[in-house]
């Protein structure tokens, strides 16, 4: 029955796939609104592993309910990065923000192997190798529940951005800054809480990966870059389209995994975001410009 | 010297002292002093050669070792598989690296790619190479390839074997003539082509440059510079893994140079190899002498200078000095 085992990788794939589209909407959001590459994306995903691994480790707490702690707490963070350390470098030059970011980034994933060293930690959860099987095709019941709680997260960001008149403030930031200083925003206030947002969305898919990959430093630089495709793939200020990324490349990932070899997963990733750029370099939801 | 007339005579001065100086430095300095100035040319060199992208075209590459990786694993497998010296396996490596680099630049500007998304194109290329090298049979997979070292080669310095003398001197010899060839350029009509795409892009296309031309030229000559330099780390190191040097940590080591030192400038990616390859040899000396052994005790203090000197002198340190030191042509 190959074809189920095919139907199985894809769903594994998509799965996986919405938790990193979590993770890249965190990136999609900094970018869309406050003109900044999160060069440490990465490295703050897997400060948030190894706190929902510490919390699983110390209290037992589900790595799937430390979302919510580990996200507030990068949101707080996050106002305060962009308050104090990046809101001086928004509008300057790509470089300069890169190598403040770069720094930053050093010092997360240096600071993690000082504390825990290079070896992987995994959490090993109680319902860890339990499955739900549907039509003969087998899902792990992990990647459900941190897919579900992923999608959640988004559909909350979404509805602030669609509704609430905080939302709508920070988007008219991101159409016009200069009409969003006259009509009297408070640019500074609105950037941090946008960081922060973004910020809150790494935290809850560090969470969240937790469950679906063992944590250890030598992961940060990968998921920046993970992050970095997935945005770019699925369209830069779309946010849909980073979920859409997401799954993209979760499932080329799985497929390329299976096929080819684990190691070579994200080979495919590079070719899809190369191949993206070169036939629709606005992303796949993008809108043109 | 011509394309150094602009200096003033402080400026040459000191120039010449600082070529003087490091021409004699091996009279005096111990083997291990030497393999840090040889550290120091070398990315003093590197950083010369994405200078030219990005400080001079203005063109974010995050993605040079992929060009340095090229230069040094073509070199590498033609003199262990076909004994094939380094010279010809340098103009092979430049070239392979000049098509790479062609590529990306044709796909980048032919479509309007820019900024960020041109800087990811060109990570996309290298990490798609490091693991195409990671897989590939010939020239040894992740396990590495190794120049062997023998006996009977030991003084064939036109093979580049030698001992580290050599290689002081040939590094030296790198980074003194990309500093001439960056001042030849900078001097030149292209170089004044480079700034003007930089500086508005939209602008200089209305004075009728090329600016599709331009950039690939830019991208063409840092190509084959930073293959060069992968030639040289190929026979100074005699190892290769691609997991080393092709990852992006490399191709952001070689950018803080000339960032630190003063992005766009000429002396800035010299002034910023010898700030920063210092730094990072004393931190390894400090942490050791502080007792600190935890594996990234050096590199988070690296950072942490890192953030300190963009957030003091997000210029570059170059522009400050050179004012410090009277160099201004007035």
């Amino acid at each position: 029955m190959p074809f189920d085992f095919y139907v199985t990788v894809a769903v594994q794939g998509v799965l996986t796939g919405l938790v990193y589209g979590l993770m890249a909407l965190g990136l999609s959001v900094i970018f869309g609104v406050v003109r900044v590459v999160n060069f440490a994306h990465g490295e703050f995903a897997v400060v948030a592993m190894y706190l929902a691994f510490l919390g699983f480790a110390m209290f037992g707490l589900d790595p799937i309910l430390a979302m919510l702690p580990i996200g507030l707490g990068f949101f707080g963070l996050g106002y305060l990065l962009q308050r104090h350390l990046i809101n001086p470098f928004v509008g300057r030059p790509e470089h300069e923000q890169f190598i403040l970011l770069v720094g930053l980034a050093i010092v997360l994933v240096n600071g993690l192997l000082m504390l825990f060293g290079p070896d992987t930690r995994h959490a090993n959860l109680p319902y860890g190798f339990d499955s739900y099987e549907v039509a003969n095709v087998l899902i792990d019941k992990v990647r459900v529940y941190a897919a579900a709680a992923a999608l959640v997260v988004a559909a909350l960001l979404f509805a602030f951005f669609r509704w609430s008149r905080t939302g709508m403030a920070i988007r008219a930031c991101a159409d016009n800054l200069l009409g969003a200083a006259i009509v009297g925003l408070d640019v500074k206030h609105l950037y941090a809480l946008t960081f922060g947002l973004g910020m809150a969305c790494v935290g809850a898919a560090g969470a969240l990966m937790v469950v679906l990959a063992d944590a250890t430093p030598m992961l940060a630089p990968a998921f920046t870059l993970l992050a970095f495709t997935i945005v770019i793939v699925g369209g830069m200020g779309s946010m849909a389209g980073a979920l859409v990324g997401g799954i993209l490349i979760g499932v080329s990932e799985a497929f390329a995994s299976f096929l080819v070899a684990p190691s070579a997963k994200s080979m495919f990733s590079f070719a899809i975001l190369i191949a993206i750029l070169a036939l629709r370099p606005q992303g796949l939801l993008g809108r043109k410009q | 010297m011509s394309v150094f007339a602009a200096l003033n005579g402080r400026a040459k001065l000191l120039l010449t002292l600082f070529v003087l100086g490091l021409a004699a430095a091996p009279l005096a300095a111990d083997r291990y002093l030497v393999s840090v100035l040889i550290l120091i040319f070398y990315f003093a060199y590197l950083g010369q050669a994405w200078n030219i992208m990005m400080g001079f075209a203005g063109q974010l590459s995050l993605g040079h070792s992929l060009y340095v990786g090229l230069g040094a694993y073509i070199a590498a497998a033609l003199w262990t598989k076909f004994g094939i010296g380094p010279w010809a396996g340098m103009f092979a490596g430049m070239a392979i690296a000049m098509a790479f680099g062609a590529a990306i630049g044709w796909l980048g500007f032919r479509f309007g790619i820019a900024g960020v998304y041109f800087a990811l194109l060109t990570i996309a290329f290298a990490e798609f190479t490091r693991i195409a090298f990671d897989h590939m049979d010939w020239t040894g997979r992740a396990g590495g390839l190794f120049l062997p070292v023998r006996a009977e080669q030991a003084g064939q310095w036109w093979n580049l074997r030698g001992g580290p003398l050599l290689f002081y001197y040939l590094a030296l010899a790198l980074m003194l003539g990309a500093l001439w060839l960056c001042a030849a350029l900078r001097a030149s009509r292209l170089g004044h082509y480079w700034l003007a795409v930089r500086e508005d892009e939209a602008a200089a296309r209305a004075l009728g440059i090329d600016a599709f031309a331009v950039k690939m030229q830019a991208v063409l000559i840092s190509s084959a510079m930073a293959a060069i330099g992968g030639t040289f780390y190929a026979f100074y190191y005699n190892n290769l893994f691609p997991a080393q040097i092709f990852d992006m940590s490399r191709s952001i080591e070689m950018i803080l140079a000339p960032i630190v030192g003063g992005l766009g400038t000429l002396f800035g990616p010299i002034l910023g190899a010898f700030i920063l390859t210092p730094l990072g040899e004393g931190l390894i000396a400090a942490t050791e002498e502080a007792g600190l052994s935890a594996p990234g005790t050096k590199a988070v203090f690296y950072g942490l200078a890192l953030m300190a000197i963009v957030w003091v002198a997000p210029s570059g340190v170059w522009p400050w000095l050179r004012r410090k030191l009277g160099l201004e042509t007035p």
